[in-house]
């Protein structure tokens, strides 16, 4: 982990995305307190919290694993914390059955945790962590043992509660549609560092580094270097061709080298060149990718670059797409995103 | 029901194998039951009429008594000592990384593994250095140097089971390490536990050597079987030889129950 700035809002739903080892789930830990950070400060609400144990933080996290303690049934498992607390049983029981009560397992109270399904265990797990009614909650891919359908549902009652409860939500995940559908701002990490934090709607119109948008999957990426001016547009030099560019505020001189990208849904394909002010590469289709309502159709250039374009299928009837089949690749010189030097 | 891929020449040989192998273990010990209700002195064929006589010699043999208490004070106490240790070390395992950590394992697994006539001398040796030798706490610390390491290993075996993240969540939602140790460390291996108690029991009941070396005056039953042994034959050792018998296959077979329970039924997806 290096140089880790970050402030979390109150009541504010946080995602923390990268891939594996990227450092995501060491800096919940970190909040939590079980892992400690060589130097810095981590505070909460302005007080310094480095040498406060974890067990005084009030920092409940929901563990990949759900780590819900086998040899207790589901009510004592929510009554956990509030046992360590030295609260006396009858609240206790009244506080846990509340929060069974809305997550919508109370029927199971007196189960043992081995008989439940994924979904309720994942219940289980949030009335465990919610029963303090703390500031904050702590989530390390919790949705990461369930099957697909069941994750939908389970993100909506997350986003849910966490709406209605108004608590800080820190979410750690290496899912894109779970970060960016319920996320308020979403924090893009890679090999310890943030490389980008906003909200998914900014970070998905303007990625900032390649790596998100390498990361991100949908865009095409373009490197290249400036070559001159074609009115108010720079043309830029890529293995793909002489690509226009909005140089947007930048003064861009020549042989400054840039990095653009096209979201795959901005680009369109055709069986012939297209007419108009557009930017226009000659590829191949390589595969056919359906997801959902939409298909991915991924495409070679003659260099050899990979570009991709997200339809509908109504949008596609209009073309044929064969594996080899010759395609023409076109935005308007306005649809694509330069990134911001330093990257 | 048939299964179309077994033989059933080759199940019913191997059934009489099982069989087999169960009559040669238990046979002498079956022998040694059924002469200690013979009205003859001597194990001979065709038995003598039915008697309780023997039962009766040693109920009223206070040596018997005698031994008995050394071997359930010890028995009791060994067991105690030895799973708490044994829990320490293998929590220790379970819990922390250090340097020398293989050569902490190897030294705490070893005892059992030494020749226990050259643990009792090695014992003897030590303990009568420190004046320790021959007094009733005697057999009770040799008995736990040798039984310390299978409670290890039972409560070792338990930890290694548990969910990495079981400790951590508890001090998460707000239990101190003391607490985490109460209520989800213990509750976790507490079959283990029980499991290692009795064992090491069984084991501090029906050892000898060791005993044989250290007791001095305060002999354990096994030692006090050897001495009638030497003296007469009497098929009051068969009496008492069921009785070790029985106490000792209690002790295991409790400790098997509660270490091979069927697991709870998996989790629904």
């Amino acid at each position: 982990m290096q140089d880790l700035d970050l402030t979390i809002q109150k009541g504010e739903f946080l995602a923390i995305m990268g891939s594996s080892g990227c450092g995501k789930t060491t800096t919940l830990r970190m909040l939590a307190g079980l892992e400690a950070p060589t130097e810095g400060e981590i505070r909460l609400r302005g007080q310094r919290i480095n040498d406060l144990p974890t067990w005084s933080r009030d920092t409940p996290m929901v563990w990949q694993s759900l780590a819900l303690f086998p040899f207790l049934n589901v009510r004592e498992n929510v009554e956990f914390s509030l046992r360590m607390r030295g609260m006396a049983s009858a609240e206790r029981k009244r506080r846990a059955m509340h929060w069974l009560d809305r997550l919508q397992i109370a029927e199971f109270a007196e189960r043992d945790v081995t008989q439940l399904s994924g979904g309720q265990r994942q219940r289980v797990a949030l009335a465990r962590s919610l029963v303090t009614e703390p500031e904050i909650l702590l989530l390390d891919e919790p949705l990461s043992a369930l099957d697909a359908h069941l994750k939908v549902r389970m993100q909506a009652v997350l986003a849910d509660l966490q709406r209605q409860l108004g608590i800080t939500f820190v979410y750690v995940t290496h899912s894109h549609s779970e970060a960016f559908s319920m996320a308020d701002r979403v924090v893009i990490m890679s090999r310890g560092r943030i490389e980008q934090v906003g909200s998914p709607r900014d970070i998905h119109g303007a990625p900032r580094t390649r790596f998100v948008a390498e990361f991100l999957g949908s865009a095409n990426i373009f490197s290249g270097k400036v070559i001159g001016r074609d009115g108010a547009h720079a043309v830029v030099e890529t293995a793909s061709g002489r690509l226009r560019v909005d140089p947007a505020a930048r003064a861009l001189s020549a042989g400054e080298p840039v990095t653009f990208t096209v979201s795959g849904d901005r680009v369109s394909l055709s069986a012939t060149p297209p007419a108009g002010d557009l930017n226009v590469i000659q590829a191949k289709v390589v595969s056919e990718e359906f997801v959902g309502a939409t298909t991915t159709v991924h495409m070679e250039a003659a260099d050899g670059t990979e570009l991709k374009a997200q339809k509908s299928h109504a949008e596609l009837a209009q073309i044929e797409i064969r594996t080899g089949q010759p395609v023409f690749v076109s935005w308007p010189v306005q649809q694509a995103h330069l990134l911001p030097a330093a990257a | 029901m048939t299964d179309v891929n077994r033989n059933p020449l080759i199940d019913w040989a191997l059934r009489l194998y099982v069989l087999a192998c169960f009559a040669f273990v238990f046979a002498p010990i079956a022998a040694s039951f059924v002469f200690s209700f013979n009205e003859d002195r001597f194990p001979s064929l065709p038995l003598g009429g039915f008697s309780t006589e023997w039962y009766r010699a040693v109920a009223a043999d206070p040596l018997v008594w005698d031994g008995l208490w050394n071997t359930l004070v010890a028995g009791v106490a060994v067991s105690l000592a030895a799973t708490v240790l044994g829990f320490g070390a293998a929590y220790t395992d379970y819990r922390y990384r250090f340097f020398g950590k293989t050569v902490y394992l190897a030294l705490a697994l070893i005892p059992p593994t030494i020749p226990v006539v050259i643990m009792g001398l090695a014992m003897l040796a030590f303990l009568s250095r420190i004046g320790l030798s021959g007094l009733s706490w005697s057999v009770i610390l040799a008995h736990i140097v040798i039984c310390a390491p299978f409670a290890m290993a039972i409560v070792r075996l338990r930890l290694s089971q548990i969910d990495p993240d079981l400790e951590a969540a508890a001090w998460n939602l707000g239990a101190s390490e003391w607490q985490a140790m109460a209520h989800v460390i213990l509750p976790f291996a507490r079959p283990a536990i029980l499991a290692a108690f009795f064992i090491t029991m069984a084991v501090s009941f029906d050892e000898f050597a060791i005993a044989w070396f250290v007791s001095g005056l305060n002999e354990t039953l096994p030692v006090k079987v050897l001495g009638f042994l030497q003296g007469q034959v009497s098929p009051r050792i068969n009496v008492i030889g069921t009785f070790v018998f029985l106490a000792s296959m209690t002790l295991v077979i409790l400790a098997q129950l509660l270490l091979f329970r069927r697991p709870a039924p998996e989790p629904n997806p």
